[in-house]
């Protein structure tokens, strides 16, 4: 609600800004320029919504998937986690600007290049919250599991996989915001179709509104999966949220 | 919110084979240095203990003596550096009920039951048997949260029962209650114990625990702990606290504690 507010106030100054600074309309368009360009482009907004919408649903998934199991295979094995947890920080560093350009001229103007960027950016802020939860698992716990006679297994499921689950749903939260702005980076790289592709032909058309407002689609679109997540751990994950008031 | 708590009428469990016994006969351990500026810790030096079949065995002495790492040992979590540890599979229960929050109370208690393979619905058949004797009927459903403190080491309790190990190894259990309730647990765990007979080790820091539970109880003398005085408790069940046998107990205890 508050947010809703502050939105409207800052709108409300940005368009009267636009309106009376003389400002001209392709440096910066005013709000109600935006919303105009919003409804009278809506088609070709949605067309290209819908292609990097998939790239931002799908890298995240394989983020995912590949994630968890990362993260699994490292609480599982001291090795593993010596040998991958270093090149783990070390892929974050890579500079998602350079590598782009290059990973389009490997496979073209497809899904495939959008897909490895998003989910090279998504990956890491998935792993770690996935595995500090699986390492925070009570030392107690597991040593209760092992005088029932427990199997490693029968512990990693029964106790130590649904602990960690509230992990791997703020990990979930967090890449939501980096994936839309590295699908947009893939896309400007190089691309036929996507919203990142729409802003980068609009500015040099002179369609400065409509690149405003494929911004405005990309980040409600963000927010609109951040609530969707938070609303997933609501009802799946009530504990995690009532646990941690009375945690000792 | 305070429940009527009231010991289980029957054996909702059989524990087939024979009870269990424990036996340590001068055991030692010591632990690693935890930084290069410490000596290496030595927790237990020369303790010989014995829990026959049947037996409560409380062990009593002064914090950080080495209390937990005697249960670990007999429960098979560690082992000894010197000396043999003979017992019986254990089970163990935590000052911290250690309670799965994602889980139901009948879930929680069943965890055991669904480690040894045992179907989802026979498990909790079982243990709402087991959770209703324990007066906590009509929270089979309940998540640990909902559950006050005393209701919550009964739910672990029956988790530890229906683990099948006929040897229980209790540290400190009632410890994170407040006064009231843990004489009411007390009380309660002796009852259950009359009518589900198990061989006990109890371990705690609370002497008037020791003596109105226990049939013998070993006092430890501070680290690294050894055993400076066994005291039996020949009075018969149900006990009063204000037994003046009991309470002469106590004092004797105390005294050995001190010193």
């Amino acid at each position: 609600m508050m947010a809703v507010l502050l939105l409207l106030a800052l709108g409300a100054v940005w368009e009267a800004y636009a309106q009376f600074s003389g400002i001209e309309d392709i440096v910066l368009p005013a709000p109600s320029a935006v919303l105009a360009a919003l409804y009278d482009d809506r088609a070709l907004l949605w067309s290209n919504f819908t292609v990097t919408a998939g790239e931002i649903g799908l890298g995240m998934l394989v983020a995912l998937v590949l994630g968890l199991a990362c993260a699994v295979a490292i609480h599982f094995s001291s090795a593993l986690r010596r040998a991958l947890y270093p090149l783990l920080i070390g892929s974050q560093t890579i500079p998602i600007v350079l590598v782009a350009p290059l990973l389009v001229a490997w496979w073209g103007f497809g899904l495939m290049p959008k897909l490895a960027i998003v989910a090279l950016v998504c990956f890491f802020p998935i792993v770690v919250p996935t595995l500090d939860a699986l390492d925070r698992v009570d030392a107690d716990l597991r040593k209760l599991m092992r005088t029932f006679g427990a199997s490693r297994w029968q512990t990693f499921r029964m106790v130590e996989a649904p602990a960690a689950l509230p992990g791997v749903l703020t990990g979930a939260k967090l890449s939501v915001a980096v994936a839309a702005i590295a699908a947009v980076l893939a896309e400007l790289a190089g691309s036929d179709a996507g919203l990142g592709n729409l802003m980068l032909k609009a500015i040099p058309q002179y369609e400065t509104a409509r690149a405003f407002a494929a911004v405005l689609i990309l980040s409600v679109f963000a927010v609109t999966l951040f609530g969707l997540l938070a609303l997933v751990e609501r009802r799946l994950l009530p504990w995690a949220r009532q646990s941690r008031g009375s945690a000792p | 919110m305070l429940t009527r708590i009231r010991a289980p009428e029957e054996a909702p469990t059989e524990v087939g084979a024979e009870l269990g016994s424990v036996s340590l006969r001068g055991v030692c351990k010591t632990f690693p240095a935890p930084h290069r500026c410490a000596a290496p810790v030595t927790a237990l030096d020369d303790v010989s203990l014995e829990a026959r079949a049947g037996q409560i065995v409380a062990v009593v002495g002064p914090s950080g003596c080495g209390k937990t790492t005697l249960l670990e040992l007999v429960c098979g979590l560690i082992e000894a550096d010197a000396g043999a540890v003979d017992a019986a599979p254990a089970a163990l229960m935590a000052q911290r009920d250690l309670l799965l929050p994602w889980q139901s109370a009948v879930d929680n208690a069943a965890l055991a039951l669904r480690v040894a393979g045992l179907a989802r619905d026979a498990a909790r058949r079982q243990a709402s048997v087991l959770l209703r004797d324990f007066g906590l009927e009509g929270f089979e459903r309940a998540r640990p949260h909902e559950l006050s403190g005393g209701m919550r080491q009964r739910v672990a309790f029956a988790r530890t029962l229906l683990s099948g190990r006929t040897v229980l190894c209790l540290d400190e259990p009632f410890a994170a209650l407040d006064a009231l309730t843990r004489q009411e647990m007390q009380d309660w765990l002796a009852g259950a114990l009359a009518v589900q007979p198990r061989t006990v080790m109890l371990v705690t820091h609370d002497v008037e625990e020791a003596i109105v539970l226990a049939d013998r109880v070993a006092v430890l003398s501070p680290r690294p702990a050894r055993v400076v005085a066994t005291l039996d408790v020949d009075v018969p069940r149900p006990r009063r606290r204000t037994d003046p046998r009991l309470v002469a107990l106590r004092e004797r205890a105390l005294q050995e504690l001190r010193a």
